[in-house]
């Protein structure tokens, strides 16, 4: 089943094209990999599907519901959770309360009143709120062996582990569908080889995944679907082993053959 | 002499409830306003008014007064907290100095520069609390004190506050977890204004007269000092930081050398408070708070 | 009194006005081009500025001069202008560029400072009470058919346009102007180019001060110089910054000149209270936000995520 799609996205800053009618697909369950040469216009098109951004036109569409023109806080709300591509932790909040703010809604939120109710209530239940706050919070730190660093600043975190509270962070929105842009930047192989299986271990969670990388050994092992995309152009999409010999996607990456 | 540090503590008390509302502005969520002042002066012009020309008992102008500033707070935040944080510095500049305008020229409403004299003491259950017998009203702005601290701590250590201060680290980042930015800046905003319009009303009832002279730039030059120097996002930092800024005010009279020491050099002071502490000190004199579960007040093992 | 005359000799008033009012936005937005942040300080220094150039104008001009005076007006112009550059730069120096990679919040609340500093410094050393500044010139008003235009608007005009051109030439075509746009649009890839970034924006102080100080020299022989003059037209000077599009150069020339041109209409035709003639700015500076928040030659600009 299709989760989310996006039809003929386009996105332009002035004359810069930085998308071009993008019909791009993420089905249910499954790991999408979206790839494609530095300035494809991948971020942009996480942007647009997210709420940072607003397309110049085409639709981007949710589970049956429109959401191009919806605010980052409503997609979010909607079951969307997303990381950044230069980590954008709250720097100055402890790893806990990261996380923490991820909980924001899940926890927070009164499943039968209205919002002022719901924010008079925590205010009110604070103590309680708190304590169920931090139980859950700590669980998505140990699913990432972070619980150790829980009282750290996030500033003070390794790299690798901060880009590791950066999803522990989405994860806590409770999404239906995780983006992580560039999750493997800057990453040692065995780093590298330990986020393969985490990402895997959030797949069996039962949450979609889609992501922007450009080591290509993470994305031919793990995703099943890859889209590729090129000067703001879809030019393939297909399995790992399709991608591979697809000539265009060869073309893109290495230029044309001279003839 | 002793009235007198009794009339430093009922002033550290004022102000300190004007501090509470900059630091959730300023300390949590990052803000720069700059017109503690405007809403103090709406709330001690609403409390003027209500009681003297209309016979209002000031409990009743009490809401009137935080509503009425909560509500101009509203008016200038929803255009400009859409935005960069920015222009909220510069709009407030404006608002201050528009208020001051209008409390000078609406004759008719505000009496202009004479200001409006013989406002009726405050009473509680048939009991009048006399700005002249200082210890009762030094209790009374005490109890307001109290309060605020007790409320915004706990606004602070809720959801909430984890959330204004994940919007003044990261909005982008924030609004990706469902945060809605804007709402929430709002309010805290608006809930800044009207604890200012709260001090506004106590100070009516202390000076038992209002005029517009008193509701200078520098007074939200003052609660902003006291953020500074205490430390912002810490609301015992900002108590402390406002008694140390109405100490200094005073000095020149306490120790009788107010004619020695022009009234433009606490003024410097002040200027030299901020920029010597942006440099020097940024989190203040305490610092940051260490945050704990609300309700427990002391947790061991916070964060270092 | 025609109405078309009449509708002439605003057009004149809100002219010199606006005039001034780009002035000294052009400090505002060429420093938030560069370093992102309003320098609240900025109308103080246009007050020192004025200040300055009242002293040595009476200075020079304790004899009668004659005709020679207004040569004594530009050089005491001149000498506001210098002394404002140099505190521009020394404010920037010692205020604002130890806190560059502090939080957004440090430089403005430094900023707050400084200017609170200067106000009162001001009114300590020099009183608070408002000292008039001489014509140098006889300043009965010329007409025009109907219109009157005063010798001092004339002034202002010409001051303000050579200032203008002569501004936006050296931006656009000399080798500074040229690394201050550079400086502006990306401060780290400047600096990889080779140019020095902390002397750019030193540089872009002095300009912006001594614009300012220029501004407040012209209106001082009107409105007096006094401790806190540069307030309120400071700040207006910024609404027109905003209004014109924060960072760009041409937009706060045509922010100061409409948001003259609105002020005087504004009380003129509208029926505006004088009284609440510094009102207008504010109002302008929130339906601008509401409607075109990057301001009318304003790029929109998205922070990069």
């Amino acid at each position: 089943m299709i989760l989310l799609e996006t039809t003929k996205l386009t996105r332009a800053y002035g004359g810069v094209i930085a998308v071009s009618q993008v019909d791009f697909q993420v089905r249910e369950g499954l790991i999408t990999g979206l790839i494609g040469p530095n300035g494809a216009g991948k971020t942009t098109l996480f942007n647009n599907m997210t709420g940072l951004d607003t397309p110049t036109s085409g639709k981007v569409h949710f589970n049956g519901t429109d959401i191009t023109r919806h605010h980052a806080h409503t997609i979010c709300r909607m079951g969307i959770a997303r990381t950044f591509q230069n980590i954008r932790l709250f720097k100055e909040l402890s790893v806990l309360e990261n996380v923490m703010v991820g909980l924001h809604f899940t926890t927070g939120k009164s499943p039968t009143k209205g919002r002022v109710a719901a924010v008079v209530r925590s205010y009110l239940k604070a103590k309680q709120e708190y304590d169920l706050m931090h139980e859950q919070a700590m669980r998505w730190l140990e699913f990432f062996k972070l619980d150790g660093f829980a009282d750290e600043l996030a500033k003070n975190l390794p790299y690798g582990h901060q880009r590791e509270l950066e999803i522990a962070r989405a994860l806590a929105t409770e999404p239906k569908i995780l983006f992580l842009d560039e999750p493997a930047a800057g990453m040692n192989p065995l780093e590298t080889d330990s986020l393969m299986k985490t990402i895997r271990r959030i797949r069996d969670l039962g949450i979609t995944v889609v992501l922007i990388e450009h080591d290509m050994k993470l994305v031919m092992n793990i995703c099943d679907t890859i889209t590729v995309l090129n000067y703001g152009q879809n030019i393939a999409q297909g399995t790992p082993a399709e991608i591979r010999h697809n000539p265009k996607v060869i073309e893109a990456y290495l230029g044309k053959e001279e003839a | 002499m002793l009235n007198f540090i009794l009339l430093i503590l009922i002033y550290t008390g004022i102000y300190a409830l004007m501090a509470v509302g900059q630091n959730l502005i300023t300390g949590y969520v990052g803000l720069l306003s700059l017109t503690q002042a405007g809403f103090f002066a709406i709330g001690s012009y609403a409390t003027a008014i209500l009681s003297v020309t209309y016979g209002w008992n000031f409990w009743m102008t009490l809401p009137v007064a935080a509503i009425l500033a909560g509500f101009f707070g509203f008016l200038i935040g929803l255009p400009t907290l859409r935005l960069k944080g920015d222009y909220l510095a510069i709009a407030t500049l404006g608002f201050g100095e528009i208020v001051r305008n209008i409390l000078n020229n609406w004759d008719k409403l505000t009496n202009g520069p004479m200001g409006i004299q013989r406002i009726p003491m405050i009473s509680i259950f048939g009991m009048r609390v006399s700005p002249y017998a200082k210890w009762g009203f030094l209790i009374l702005v005490w109890v307001f004190v109290v309060i605020a601290y007790l409320l915004f701590e706990r606004l602070a250590r809720s959801r909430i506050g984890r959330a204004l201060e994940a919007i003044r680290e990261d909005e982008i980042a924030a609004s990706s977890m469902g945060i809605n930015a804007t709402r929430y800046k709002v309010w805290a905003f608006v809930f800044g204004a009207m604890i200012a319009g709260i001090a506004g009303s106590l100070q009516a009832v202390f000076i038992l007269s209002v005029t517009p002279g008193v509701f200078t730039f520098m007074v939200s030059i003052m609660v902003l000092c006291m953020v500074v120097l205490g430390g912002m996002g810490n609301f015992k930092a900002v108590v402390l930081g406002a008694f140390l800024i109405q100490f200094v005010s005073y000095f020149p009279q306490l120790v009788g050398l107010s004619n020695v020491i022009p009234p433009q050099f606490k003024q410097v002071l002040f200027g030299l408070i901020l920029v010597v502490m942006m440099i020097w000190r940024p989190q203040g004199i305490l610092g940051r708070e260490q945050r704990s579960a609300p309700g427990r007040l002391f947790k061991k093992g916070g964060r270092s | 009194m025609g109405s078309s005359a009449e509708f002439f000799q605003h057009l004149m008033n809100g002219l010199t006005l606006g005039g001034i009012y780009a002035l000294i936005a052009l400090g505002y937005t060429m420093v938030y081009g560069i370093l992102k942040f309003i320098n609240f300080a900025h109308g103080d220094i246009l007050m020192v500025g004025s200040y300055i150039g009242l002293f040595i104008f009476d200075a020079i001009r304790g004899q009668s001069l004659g005709p020679w005076t207004i040569i004594a007006f530009f050089i005491a112009m001149l000498g506001g202008m210098i002394f404002s550059a140099g505190l521009g730069m020394a404010i920037e120096r010692i205020a604002y560029k130890p806190l560059r990679k502090a939080t957004r919040l440090a430089p403005l609340l430094s900023a707050i400072g400084v200017s609170f500093i200067l106000s009162n410094m001001a009114a300590w050393m020099w009183g608070t009470k408002s000292r008039k500044l001489e014509y140098p010139f006889d300043n009965s008003p010329l007409y025009i058919g109907e219109v009157s235009i005063t010798p001092h608007q004339i002034l202002i005009l010409i001051v303000v346009i050579v200032m203008m051109i002569s501004l936006k030439l050296f931006v656009d075509r000399s080798r500074i102007g040229k690394a201050m746009r550079a400086t502006s649009l990306d401060q780290d890839t400047a600096k990889l180019m080779g140019i020095k970034a902390d002397r750019i924006i030193a540089i872009t102080f002095a300009i912006g001060s001594a614009l300012a100080a220029t501004a407040g020299f012209l209106i001082a022989l009107e409105i007096k110089v006094y401790p806190s003059m540069g307030t309120m037209t400071g700040l207006k000077a910024f609404v027109a910054a905003v209004v014109g599009g924060i960072g760009n150069i041409s937009g706060a020339m045509v922010g100061g000149i409409l948001l003259g041109l609105l002020e005087t209409f504004g009380v003129a035709l509208l029926g505006i209270p004088y009284g609440l003639r510094d009102t207008i700015a504010f109002v302008a500076l929130i339906i601008i936000l509401l409607v075109k928040p990057e301001g009318l030659l304003g790029k929109v600009e998205k922070e990069k995520v």
